[in-house]
């Protein structure tokens, strides 16, 4: 895809890789990532080793992240198919996300990097996502809105960051006219509706695509598209973990009579002190 | 210093900002020092901002700042704290400091941790935090050891404590930096934001049908409480999306919580688990909702929400 100087980027630079060499290079060829993650099933029974400083993945299906795999990753594919230009799917992480990886190209991504590195923070994640990105000139970077594991919706601003992007997150909605992309953002209680040319940074909600299961010819010729590994570059990490816990069983559900709900209302006030 | 990016939704502060003033002025006090709030844009209250804690509040007054822009407002944020000589940085974890968290983070060279729901505990230089992992199947304690350290923190985790006085405002300058360009803003006016609210009431497919919602509305009304649904609700266009809770939806974390003809799906329960007190009212005593429940009613939802609503006006005019 073509982007245009405007003057809100006049001085944009990447270390080493000016902003002319973006717009030109990519003529009318639209550039798009997905990072995508892979996590616990839902339905996963959620344990941790005897030092409680690591998830158990003993007997835990894994696999791609809702939201990434719903919204982003269908969104990116629906604007390729009518704009034209490429999706890649970006994964941190051990060979052995690959299914999961595969999985993305059956859906519609053409490509595939694997930066081989244990994804331990959301901070390494970042970085590793932001180092790649900075050579390769996306026009839009997707993610999802938080992984379902950690739940830290973290990444999205921390690449945004690295790279100076502007970074919308949440998003329910996304259009792309020319250059510019008119977005809704879940916030509370409502909707923003912001425009912003590219490139940007956006993080996936509910609502931006519908959920898309891979086709049989997906799936054939997933096998044959290309899976990159990429070496991943250093970090320092500034947060570690102590121990993960699991939070204490609930006492019991104390059932009310139906026939008296003043008796409820009475517990709701003076035993549970809610209302 | 612990300084507070305490956000205005459209002009305004709001609970959320005095929870994190609150939480921020309580690790100052842990690490021996003060808490300073900042505020951005056009902003009616700032000064209140000293009742929960803050011994000095700074407003960057340009109102570029009154649309969002999570550039804009990381830049700001942290120019301020590096000028002020911040060492940790409080931030609300909603939809503006979860933009924002993370892009503090790499400009400050800081460790983050997002969704912190309980105080920090000081170990030497580091500080040890815990938030809800797993969608709220696990805890998480964390140890951040940088320099300065960011949190966000949860909603409805602290309470907000109104021990000081107002203060006047400072006005600090920033140049703002956002591309993003702010169309409309488009909200329920009235009704308090689903991850704000302290009681939720939610109604699932066990209510047949959208016509017969007002049931749920008489109570949440009575109640003061915010209504929400389960995710089949919202798919089947019952109710609005932003209704829907769970992994999907929208995570939560009322005080009370009360489940009507919703079966408990582990995806429902991951958004809602963490809800102080949850009441569910379901005709199947086999629904799996009552094992995360703290009371229960086994019953005929049209029979008991209308009469659960008169015992709580009963109640409301008592008291
Ligand atoms: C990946 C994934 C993500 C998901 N995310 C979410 C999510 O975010 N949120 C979510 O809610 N769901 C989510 N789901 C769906 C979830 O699994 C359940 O299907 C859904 O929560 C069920 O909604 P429900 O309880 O309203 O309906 P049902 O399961 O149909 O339950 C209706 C309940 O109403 C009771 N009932 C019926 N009539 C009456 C009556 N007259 N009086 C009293 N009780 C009555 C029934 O006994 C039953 O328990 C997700 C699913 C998947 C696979
Ligand atoms: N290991 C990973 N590899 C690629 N993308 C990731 C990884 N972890 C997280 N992400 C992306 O970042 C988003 C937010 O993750 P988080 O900040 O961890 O909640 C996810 O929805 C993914 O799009």
């Amino acid at each position: 895809m073509y982007v245009s100087l405007g003057p809100a980027k006049v001085g944009f630079t990447f270390p080493g890789i000016s902003y002319l060499n973006h717009s030109f290079s990519n003529l009318f060829k639209m550039k798009l990532l997905v990072c995508i993650s892979q996590t616990p099933d839902t339905t996963a029974k959620v344990s941790f080793k005897s030092d409680g400083k690591e998830f158990d993945a003993a007997g835990v299906q894994f696999i791609m992240n809702p939201y990434d795999e719903w919204y982003a990753l269908v969104r990116a594919c629906e604007l390729r198919e009518t704009l034209g230009g490429s999706v890649t799917a970006l994964n941190v992480g051990p060979a052995t996300n690959e299914t999961t990886i595969r999985k993305s190209l059956a859906i519609g991504a053409d490509d595939a990097v694997r930066i081989n590195a244990d994804p331990q923070s959301a901070g390494f994640v970042a970085k590793q996502i932001a180092e790649y990105a900075r050579i390769q000139n996306f026009d839009i970077i997707f993610l999802g809105k938080e992984t379902i594991d950690y739940n830290g919706s973290e990444v999205g601003a921390m690449v945004a960051e690295y790279l100076d992007l502007p970074y919308i997150s949440y998003a329910s909605k996304l259009e792309l006219n020319g250059n510019t992309a008119t977005l809704e953002r879940d916030i509370e209680g409502g909707v923003e509706v912001l425009e912003v040319d590219l490139p940007f940074v956006v993080s996936a909600a509910k609502g931006m695509a519908e959920q898309r299961i891979p086709n049989m010819r997906g799936i054939m010729t997933a096998r044959t598209k290309p899976l990159v590994e990429v070496a991943p570059v250093a970090y320092e990490e500034s947060a570690k973990t102590v121990q993960f816990t699991l939070p204490p069983a609930k006492a019991g559900v104390k059932l009310v009579d139906p026939a008296d709900m003043d008796e409820l209302v009475r517990l709701l006030h003076e035993e549970a002190k809610v209302i | 210093m612990v300084l507070v990016f305490a956000e205005s939704p459209r002009g305004t502060l709001k609970k959320a900002a005095f929870e994190a003033v609150t939480y921020g002025k309580k690790t100052a006090d842990l690490l021996g020092t003060t808490c300073v709030a900042l505020t951005l844009g056009t902003v009616k209250n700032a000064g209140e901002l000293g009742v929960y804690g803050a011994s000095r509040v700074l407003n960057i007054s340009d109102g570029t700042f009154d649309h969002f822009d999570s550039q804009a407002v990381a830049a700001a944020v942290a120019t301020v704290a590096q000028k002020e000589g911040a060492t940790v940085v409080v931030l609300s974890h909603s939809s503006t400091g979860k933009s924002v968290a993370g892009r503090l983070s790499v400009r400050l060279n800081a460790g983050l941790v997002s969704g912190v729901n309980s105080l920090p505990t000081v170990q030497g230089a580091a500080l040890r935090v815990k938030k809800s992992v797993f969608s709220g199947k696990a805890v998480g304690e964390y140890e951040i050891d940088s320099a300065v350290k960011v949190l966000s923190l949860m909603g409805n985790a602290v309470k907000p404590v109104a021990g000081g006085a107002a203060v006047s405002v400072e006005n600090v300058t920033a140049t703002p930096t956002g591309r993003i360009r702010v169309k409309e803003v488009k909200t329920q006016e009235g009704t308090v934001p689903l991850p704000e609210a302290e009681i939720v009431v939610s109604a699932g497919r066990g209510m047949k049908d959208p016509a017969n919602w007002g049931i749920v509305e008489d109570l949440a009304n009575t109640l003061g409480a915010t209504t929400a649904c389960s995710r089949p609700v919202a798919d089947s266009h019952w109710r609005p999306h932003h209704e829907h809770v769970g992994q999907t939806g929208i995570a939560i974390r009322p005080n009370l919580y009360i489940a009507i003809g919703i079966s408990g799906a582990i995806q429902h329960l991951a958004g809602v688990n963490n809800s102080k007190v949850i009441v569910v009212i379901n005709k199947d005593p086999e629904a799996p909702f009552f094992k995360a429940a703290d009371y229960g009613v086994v019953g005929d939802l049209f029979d008991i929400v209308p009469r659960l609503n008169e015992s709580l006006k009963k109640f409301k005019a008592a008291h």
